[in-house]
């Protein structure tokens, strides 16, 4: 109890403390410099929501008008089409759109919105359309440390961390000590509450592990990305979507001859019927499922993200209508109550992916006693246990 | 729609799968594997314990349950063996006085019979003796007759007197 109290009043604190002035004094998106307008907050706030090359924690502009970023390169690692090629991300100056061109071996590659470019040979310089897309460049495939996967790297080191030595607490005694034994009513919830209650006792010990990492994985990045480090790994969608995969690929291996009976061929209705469930039920297993799981965690925490960044920016959007002191106190006071607020969402949406994940493993693996109830002319009543995923 | 496609960045998906993967096995082996064992044989052992005290909390009452049995047959025991002596004590009594009273019949009886004897002897004497007594005084009076009547009959007389006394 003690622990949790000290450190809520220190994330608190930190938040409170960092959170205001450091992302916003960060500025390597669009120009560069410091963001006052409300497009400039529109601009920043969509940058920070995308991946990025750099860890950058803050950057200000010193007194010769220059600006400094603070923060340290990550490495860039591409496939080209001249094979791989890498180099430090600190080869762009923080540069976003398109104006430093970093050249390797001959390929040209630039930065725009955090996405890198390979200019088509004999191409010097980005030339844009209209719509500010690239011509004479196409992007590249981006295997890069980028932040996201700094983040990864971090929380799946400090996952490792945690829970190997709360498993090494086990082989000398039976009640963990010290932050082990914050971890361990955790462990028990995820595997009491989400694994036990949705797959059954008798599959559940299956597949724990992944729902364990998935649920602590999610979770702590969620709450990383709440501190003034500004990781935003689950709402990128391409995390989410590995995510979604994974469930997808673990309860349509291991599925059993119940559940794909259930999807082709549905026993207990017409059989003209069949074949039109069998579609929606493989468009359902297949799709919409997966695509549910990834969409709700990219836009829930995509959408923190941008509340907690806009409710930020009041104090610059609303300081001639408010006052500098006015906007700041506004913003302060609404921006730490949505704080608050996106902590409750941090876990919730880790609860969620995890249960709907067990959720669906549960309905793959169930095993139906069948014995299906059957009406006074003997045909079956389909159970109402298979409907389940319907409503999801 | 389009945004988000553009959003999405496919190294990052193979880099995330390619750690997320590698996260989960090692979770799996060094985490989740030991932890999830060492819970599970936690709970086993509380339910074995729990479960013993239970066993042994009925055992104890079977135990009690046992003694006071015990108990109990050994008072019902003692108060047969108190209701046999009373009675063995009274029956003991009681032959004693009817041994008693047999015998003191039995010397009633004898002295009766004795005394009966006794009696019928002493009448027999008796009778002797009267019959002796009248051989006697028929004698004296055959004699004093042969020597004077007068005075004969007065002995008979005196004599006869004599024999009513006794």
């Amino acid at each position: 109890m003690n622990i949790f109290q000290q450190s809520f009043k220190f994330l608190a604190l930190a938040l409170l403390v960092f959170l205001p002035t450091s992302i916003f004094a960060n500025s390597e998106g669009g120009d560069g410099g410091q963001v006052d307008t409300k497009k400039e907050v529109e601009d920043y706030i969509l940058h920070h929501i995308q991946d990025s090359h750099d860890f950058s924690l803050f950057s200000y502009t010193s007194d010769e008008g220059e600006r400094k970023h603070f923060g340290f390169p990550l490495p860039v690692i591409l496939w080209s089409s001249d094979g791989l090629k890498t180099f430090m991300s600190s080869e762009f100056h923080h540069n976003d759109d398109g104006t430093v061109i970093v050249e390797k071996d001959g390929v040209k590659f630039a930065k725009i919105h955090s996405k890198i470019y390979e200019l088509d040979a004999g191409a010097s310089s980005v030339n844009f359309d209209a719509d500010h897309h690239a011509t004479n460049g196409h992007k590249v495939l981006d295997f890069s440390i980028t932040k996201s996967v700094f983040g990864v790297l971090v929380i799946g080191l400090l996952m490792l961390f945690w829970f190997s030595s709360l498993a090494r607490q086990y082989k000398k005694k039976q009640i963990p000590t010290g932050f082990g034994r914050v971890l361990e009513p955790l462990v028990l919830y995820v595997r009491d509450e989400i694994a036990r209650p949705n797959i059954g006792d008798k599959h559940y010990r299956r597949f724990t592990g992944y729902l364990l990492t998935v649920f602590f994985f999610i979770w702590f990045l969620n709450l990383a990305g709440l501190t003034p480090l500004g990781f935003n790994v689950t709402g990128q969608l391409a995390v989410t979507a590995c995510l979604a995969i994974f469930t997808l690929v673990i309860y349509t291996v291991s599925g059993n001859k119940d559940y794909w009976m259930h999807i082709l061929w549905m026993p207990g209705v017409p059989v003209l019927i069949r074949p039109v469930l069998a579609i929606i039920e493989l468009a359902g297993a297949l799709v919409i499922k997966p695509f549910s799981l990834l969409v709700r965690l990219f836009a829930n925490i995509s959408a923190g993200h941008i509340v907690v960044m806009s409710l930020i920016a009041i104090m610059f959007t609303l300081k001639e209508a408010l006052t500098v002191p006015g906007a700041m106190g506004l913003s302060f006071v609404l921006s730490f109550f949505i704080l608050l607020i996106e902590v409750l969402v941090a876990f919730l949406q880790a609860y969620i992916f995890t249960m709907l994940s067990a959720l669906f493993i549960g309905m793959a693996v169930a095993e139906h006693d069948h014995e299906h109830e059957h009406d006074d002319h003997g045909h079956e009543i389909p159970d109402a246990q298979d409907v389940r995923g319907d409503f999801i | 729609m389009d945004k988000l496609l553009n959003d999405f960045s496919p190294g990052l998906f193979v880099v995330s799968t390619i750690l997320l993967l590698a996260l989960i096995a090692l979770m799996v082996k060094f985490a989740w594997k030991p932890i999830l064992n060492s819970l599970n044989e936690r709970e086993e052992g509380i339910q074995g314990a729990l479960d013993a005290a239970e066993k042994a909390k009925r055992e104890m009452a079977n135990l009690q349950a046992d003694n006071q049995k015990l108990l109990q047959e050994a008072r019902l025991e003692r108060e047969t063996m108190l209701k046999e002596a009373r009675e063995l004590k009274s029956k003991m009594i009681a032959d004693a006085e009817e041994e008693a009273k047999t015998q003191a019949n039995k010397m009633i009886a004898q002295a009766q019979d004795a005394i009966a004897s006794e009696k019928k002897a002493a009448m027999a004497e008796i009778k002797s003796h009267v019959a002796g007594l009248s051989l006697e005084i028929a004698e004296k009076v055959v004699r004093n007759e042969l020597s004077n009547k007068d005075k004969q009959l007065e002995l008979v007389e005196s004599m006869l007197g004599e024999a009513t006394l006794n």
